[in-house]
């Protein structure tokens, strides 16, 4: 395991302690684990009728803001509104509604409108796709060096262990287009353009998958680029334009919220090795410190799809996200227990250690006889 | 049965043009119209058919399980219904807001779209659809149906006078399909009358758990080319008696719908006669103990005994290959449907023996006997 504390540059106030990251041993990781399991469970015997009001409620929320901003386009003075409540509408369905749903949050609902298998988001990727390489890469090997293409998303060098090359020179370029692009980005992770280059991977292997980002990227295109601008008639330019800023801004907002799930100071990463055969408490063990959390408000938490809970959600992704913030008490208090690290922290310090390492990355290790060494 | 279907004028068969067009889809993607209609108006839908509950009435007042007779007045998108079919009823419990899924047969007359249906149920003490609709809904209720499916139906013009004999040999709640193709036959005949000759022998548990027995009675009463024979209690079913009442049953085209025990009876009689129709309740599996039982692949045909092992496990040493991801429960790729049998979860432990059921076959291990559509 490899800790991405910053030795010389450690503020004093950094609530990183090396000795709360230590290595449990497997009989502390079994209970460890058990006492994860005893939450998962009982809140699953709890699931009901408020969790399915909620999930209804965000639904008919979003909605009425997609159903406002489309709406406000036909009054040119309240464009910004109207951009507003678009992007509004697209971040709660992106993040608390879609997010959430394809993870099977809500499929013990049985509703096919919030069923994993059936529902697809407002955005250029394709659901089918990114629930495999995010359900089951990224939350089956989380921050598993070599194996979880979410560190970094093949493009960027997120963590010491991945080697540099001078192509990283560009990590704070290559993270601004991507946050600029980002549904672009998350479309394109599938096909592993990386591995493409580095030769590990046909082209073959990405015919379908890029069909399938085709065809969704043509249906996303039509309906905010031609027909509602369309709709508006001489305003077409000022609705499509409107769109787009709409889209850019859900961009924004998803990248940030995202990058601070594993990549701010403190976040743990894995080898191979060490998560070979891996107990489910060291799958836990692996999911808590791999990950960081952002406090906030209740809005705040809406808005991040309950993602602001990144550590509850890795530890128990199936649950619906609204249940992240009651289990995150229990979840602190047995960290406490276990003296194991709990990353949290204003979104403002969390994003300013996530640009921090990204620039840090951008150059090479600051020992290279030690790291050739190894 | 009044026709009030909205959807016979031309205003609104435009409005149902309208709603399923290329444009409408497109600008709804990736959601669909229904996801937004359904925000207004439930009764509103374009592909999706949902009904509203109009009454519920009391069908017995015996001893046995309590029968009612549900009116709903479906959304314009029901496609009618020919009698003798079968719709799958969708409801939301409350509570546990889970949302189940059981067939009905349509007991009313073949129906046009949009025209209203009546389910006459019977409230089983483990049936969880059926005791909610017979005893815990209430008018204005919305359900969610499947369109009518089934090949137990009347094949020749109910309109149309012949001299082909028609039998129907029902027991219990299995008279709902042959009532339906009964009244069918009654409203579209000529002057009241069937039309043709019509033998209806029907098997219940007393007088007060006979269903629609006031219509029966007067069916029987009048001149309408039916002949009704009702039996009560231990009387069970036998070839002698049905030689009594029609000679040539095994030439005559035959529908046969009821309790497992009664079919026995029937197939038996009619040999391999391709004149006789059957129509069979499920009677859901029920072994129960620990590696016992036999698992059944439905898709592959593949059956082996249980090894206790998860189902995943065991239809990969079948030599299937089912799709799959994490194998830890978390990331849904795995998600099949069981038709029927009792799983346990093993993360949770818990059991269920629902039929139609999406489970997660990596962490479901059979409990006796099991069927997966695999």
């Amino acid at each position: 395991m490899s800790i991405a504390y910053e030795n010389e540059t450690l503020p004093a106030d950094v609530e990183i302690d090396v000795e709360a990251v230590k290595k449990l041993t497997a009989e502390q990781l079994d209970q460890f684990g058990a006492e994860m399991d005893a939450i998962r469970q009982r809140v699953l015997a709890d699931l009901g009728e408020a969790d399915a009001d909620y999930i209804r409620k965000v639904v008919k929320l979003q909605r009425g803001f997609e159903v406002a901003g489309r709406a406000l386009f036909y009054l040119p003075p309240a464009w910004p509104l109207a951009v507003a409540a678009l992007s509004v509408s697209k971040i709660i369905e992106n993040m608390e509604i879609g997010h959430n749903v394809m993870h099977g949050q809500y499929d013990w609902m049985g509703d096919p409108g919030l069923n994993s298998r059936m529902y697809d988001w407002d955005n250029v990727c394709p659901g089918e796709q990114w629930k495999y390489s995010h359900n089951y890469i990224h939350h089956t090997f989380t921050n598993i060096v070599g194996k979880d293409r979410d560190i970094g998303y093949g493009i960027l060098r997120m963590d010491e262990d991945q080697k540099w090359h001078p192509y990283y020179l560009g990590n704070p370029v290559y993270a601004f287009l991507l946050m600029v692009f980002f549904e672009w980005g998350v479309a394109m992770h599938d096909l592993e353009v990386e591995n493409l280059v580095a030769g590990k991977r046909s082209i073959s292997e990405n015919k379908e998958l890029h069909a399938g980002i085709m065809r969704k990227v043509r249906r996303q295109a039509v309906k905010d680029y031609l027909l509602f601008p369309a709709l508006t008639g001489p305003l077409f330019p000022l609705t499509f334009a409107g769109n787009a800023v709409a889209n850019l801004v859900r961009n924004v907002w998803a990248f940030n919220i995202i990058f601070c799930g594993h990549f701010p100071a403190g976040v743990a990463t894995f080898s191979e090795e060490e998560c070979e055969n891996e107990s489910r408490g060291h799958w836990y063990y692996r999911q808590l410190l791999g990950s960081a959390n952002i406090t906030g408000g209740k809005l705040f938490h809406l808005m991040s799809g309950n993602l602001s809970h990144q550590i509850e959600h890795h530890l128990f992704p199936d649950l619906p996200a609204r249940r992240y913030p009651e289990i995150s008490h229990e979840v602190q208090e047995i960290c406490e227990r276990y003296g194991l690290g709990y990353n949290t922290g204003p979104l403002g310090k969390q994003l300013f250690s996530v640009a921090k390492k990204i620039c840090k990355m951008a150059l090479p290790p600051r020992q290279p006889a030690e790291q050739a060494s190894h | 049965m009044s026709t009030t279907a909205p959807l016979g004028t031309p205003l609104a068969r435009l409005g149902q043009g309208l709603l399923r067009s290329r444009v409408l889809a497109a600008l709804t993607t990736p959601h669909g119209v229904d996801r937004y209609l359904e925000m207004v108006n439930p009764m509103w839908a374009a592909e999706e058919v949902r009904a509203r509950v109009v009454s519920i009435d009391r069908e017995t007042s015996g001893a046995g399980a309590p029968v009612a007779t549900i009116t709903l007045q479906p959304t314009a998108t029901w496609r009618g219904h020919r009698a003798g079919q079968y719709v799958q009823v969708g409801v939301d419990l409350p509570g546990s807001a889970k949302r189940m899924t059981r067939c009905f047969t349509v007991s009313s007359a073949a129906s046009v779209p949009g025209e209203r249906i009546t389910l006459t149920v019977r409230a089983h003490d483990e049936g969880q659809v059926s005791k909610f609709l017979v005893g815990e809904a209430v008018p204005g209720q919305m359900v969610h149906l499947s369109q009518a499916q089934g090949d137990f139906t009347l094949d020749e013009s109910p309109a149309t006078p012949t001299n082909n004999h028609l039998l129907f040999i029902t027991g219990g709640s299995g008279i709902t399909p042959a009532m339906s193709i009964l009244r069918t036959l009654l409203r579209d005949g000529y002057d009241g009358k069937a039309g043709r000759k019509v033998t209806f022998l029907h098997y219940a548990q007393s007088a007060e758990d006979q269903i629609f027995a006031d219509e029966l009675a007067a069916i029987a009463a009048a001149d309408n080319d039916v002949d009704v024979h009702l039996r009560y209690g231990d009387h069970v079913f036998s070839e002698f008696e049905l030689r009594r009442l029609v000679p040539a049953f095994a030439d005559t085209d035959t529908w046969a719908c009821g309790p497992a025990g009664l079919m026995a009876l029937i197939a038996d009689t009619y040999a391999a006669s391709p004149r006789l129709r059957t129509e069979f309740f499920k009677a859901p599996r029920t072994t129960v103990g620990p590696a016992e039982g036999e698992v059944s692949f439905e898709r592959s045909g593949e059956t082996a005994a249980n090894s206790g092992a998860t189902l995943l496990e065991q239809a990969e040493a079948l030599g299937l290959k089912p799709e799959f991801g994490c194998r830890m429960g978390i990331c849904f790729s795995c998600t099949s449907r069981k038709t029927e049998g009792t799983v346990r979860n093993v993360l949770t432990g818990v059991e269920s023996s629902l039929p139609g059921e999406d489970i997660q076959i990596c962490v479901t291990t059979p409990v006796g006997d099991c069927a997966v559509e695999l």
